[in-house]
């Protein structure tokens, strides 16, 4: 199986947004490692973005998700290995300009009114977004002058999101961006960040929700222990999981199924039975001759979880 | 790229809406200096000590109690809680000059321990019938913003070493006997001997010592008060830099 590891020479960013500008890289690590103390976050990780891409960076808890988006905005320094933004340290102003970023923030200066936040981050910018902008691209007219304080948790992270902007940036860096939205407010997001894209921008999220990252994402990296196991767009790393999901109501037992050549793994849910296999058409020829009554059968392909989890719980394994 | 002044006065300007608009801690910052001046100042106003009344004697000690409240709490339990929640990273991720963030801060804190020193000035010469001359009250002003600095940088070490939530109750354990012993309260002569000894240690007394002093407190001269407040500034901000380094190195 194994959704193909690209392992590419690593490219310094260069800032070059002039010609070629769907291939050029604006920001990378290289081969970096991050130690805290005795233990390990990124193990000698590369990543690289391009312009107008929308990356996710996903991963279970603890991968290293965040550290690697933290060396990225200069928050924190590597180990070792190179950071590059726009051919440049990401701690320089010049690099800051063009960059914004959307962290988890548990909790901002309440007493400050929507406009004013607003107003004091794109003072920070040379060339900042104007105010009415912002208020439409992050949803947040008619709440300009409401105290931050008074806003519900999805308000306010529609905030952090306009402070993300406010800089007209060309590399945006989104930490969880849509966490306590609901569905309708979280959809209004994903279409901002996909207009984001569309004018060039280049987006860097890391998310829990596959769904969103299977949406907005034109190329997915998976961490897993600080370290890159697969990379490639949603549809590549769905086909990279080659196994079927069989769904049928069966009087067939469990045991008699899950022994059977080619299955990976039996799930009886009430009368129905879920079966994964690589091999579905072997399995259901089985299947079908033991019980003639077999009925309501589904076979489909895998999805973004199931690749995700397949390539996460396949390197856990290797690994012990 | 040169940063714009505009950013500096912009960074200051928020800061102090955002204080002016939080209701306890005004009451805390403010309140505290202006109710015990009128509890210990205004009622015993008739009481004398060293040959002037006491009502101008704690004008000298509120003020000064005022600017270390307003320097401590308005740097140290700020900074513990923005850097806790992580509204500090999101200012560090923009392209921000971390220096206009912590000037933002002092200026506040200067500007409310003015404030504080003028309601005082105006309580003691209305109530307590305190006489002061322009050239006192400019003397007293002046000690107020410059003895802010050691007091300031003592609360940037408690706002990076400081859980958010421990941050105001460390600074209340150093705040509030510091002001006891350094005579912000009462006239440090009254304390027992042992307790005398230890508040020439303390910048609060030496800060005390400076503002009575522009009251016509004490002739002695004020040399080597000024050169221990810079002393402590000196200190306080190189150990500063030294956690902030340390923790730079572990972020």
């Amino acid at each position: 199986m194994a959704a193909s590891v690209i392992l590419e020479p690593c490219h310094k960013a260069t800032d070059d947004t002039t010609d070629n500008a769907a291939a050029s890289v604006i920001a990378s690590l290289c081969s970096v490692t991050k130690k805290f103390g005795p233990q390990i976050a990124l193990d000698r990780l590369s990543l690289e973005l391009r312009q107008g891409e929308v990356v996710a960076l996903l991963g279970p808890n603890g991968a290293g998700k965040t550290t690697a988006v933290r060396l990225l905005l200069g928050l924190s320094e590597a180990t070792s290995g190179e950071v590059s933004i726009f051919g440049g340290n990401p701690r320089d102003r010049a690099s800051r300009l063009r960059l914004g970023a959307m962290l988890q923030v548990g909790r901002m200066p309440e007493t400050l009114r929507v406009r004013e936040h607003l107003q004091l981050f794109s003072s920070y910018y040379v060339h900042p977004r104007p105010l009415d902008e912002l208020l439409a691209v992050a949803g947040l007219e008619g709440l300009q002058e409401r105290l931050f304080g008074t806003l519900s948790g999805g308000q306010k992270q529609r905030v952090l999101f306009a402070l993300a902007l406010c800089g007209d940036p060309d590399l945006i860096c989104l930490d969880e961006p849509t966490l306590g939205m609901d569905v309708e407010a979280r959809r209004a997001m994903w279409e901002q960040v996909s207009r984001l894209a569309a004018r060039g921008k280049t987006i860097l999220l890391t998310t829990h929700y596959l769904e969103e990252a299977d949406a907005l994402a034109s190329r997915i990296i998976v961490i897993q222990k600080g370290k890159v196991i697969a990379e490639g767009t949603p549809k590549e790393l769905k086909a990279a999981d080659s196994s079927r999901t069989i769904r049928c109501t069966t009087s067939l037992q469990p045991s008699f199924v899950s022994a059977l050549p080619g299955v990976t793994s039996v799930q009886q849910d009430g009368n129905t039975m879920l079966v994964r296999t690589p091999a579905p058409e072997t399995v259901l020829r089985t299947m079908l001759e033991r019980d003639p009554a077999l009925s309501g059968l589904e076979v489909r392909a895998a999805a973004l979880d199931d690749a995700f989890l397949a390539l996460t719980n396949q390197t856990t394994a290797v690994t012990r | 790229m040169a940063t714009s002044p505009v950013i500096y006065f912009n960074e200051a300007r928020f800061e102090l809406l955002k204080l002016s608009r939080n209701r306890s801690f005004l009451f805390s910052m403010i309140g505290f200096p202006v109710i015990f001046y009128l509890l210990f100042g205004v009622v015993y106003k008739n009481t004398v000590f060293q040959g002037q009344t006491i009502a101008r004697y704690l004008l000298a000690g509120y003020s000064c109690f005022g600017a270390m409240g307003s320097s401590l709490f308005g740097i140290g339990a700020w900074l513990a809680a923005e850097r806790g929640y992580g509204w500090l990273e999101m200012k560090r991720a923009s392209p921000m000059p971390a220096a206009a963030y912590l000037l933002a801060k002092l200026c506040v804190s200067i500007t409310f321990a003015v404030g504080i020193t003028l309601l005082l000035m105006i309580l003691g010469t209305a109530l307590a019938g305190v006489h002061i001359t322009t050239f006192e009250a400019l003397r007293l002003l002046s000690v107020i913003v410059c003895g802010v600095l050691p007091f300031a940088s003592l609360g940037l070490i408690i706002g990076l070493l400081m859980p958010s939530n421990a941050a105001p109750g460390v600074i209340n354990l150093i705040y509030l006997p510091m002001s006891f012993c350094g005579g912000l309260w009462m006239p440090v002569e009254s304390l027992p001997h042992w307790l005398q000894v230890i508040a020439h240690g303390l910048p609060s007394f030496w800060f005390a010592r400076l503002a009575l002093r522009s009251l016509g407190y004490g002739h002695s001269s004020p040399v080597l008060a000024w050169a221990l407040l810079a002393g402590y500034t000196i200190v306080f901000l190189s150990a500063a830099a030294f956690i902030f380094r340390r923790q730079e190195a572990q972020a």
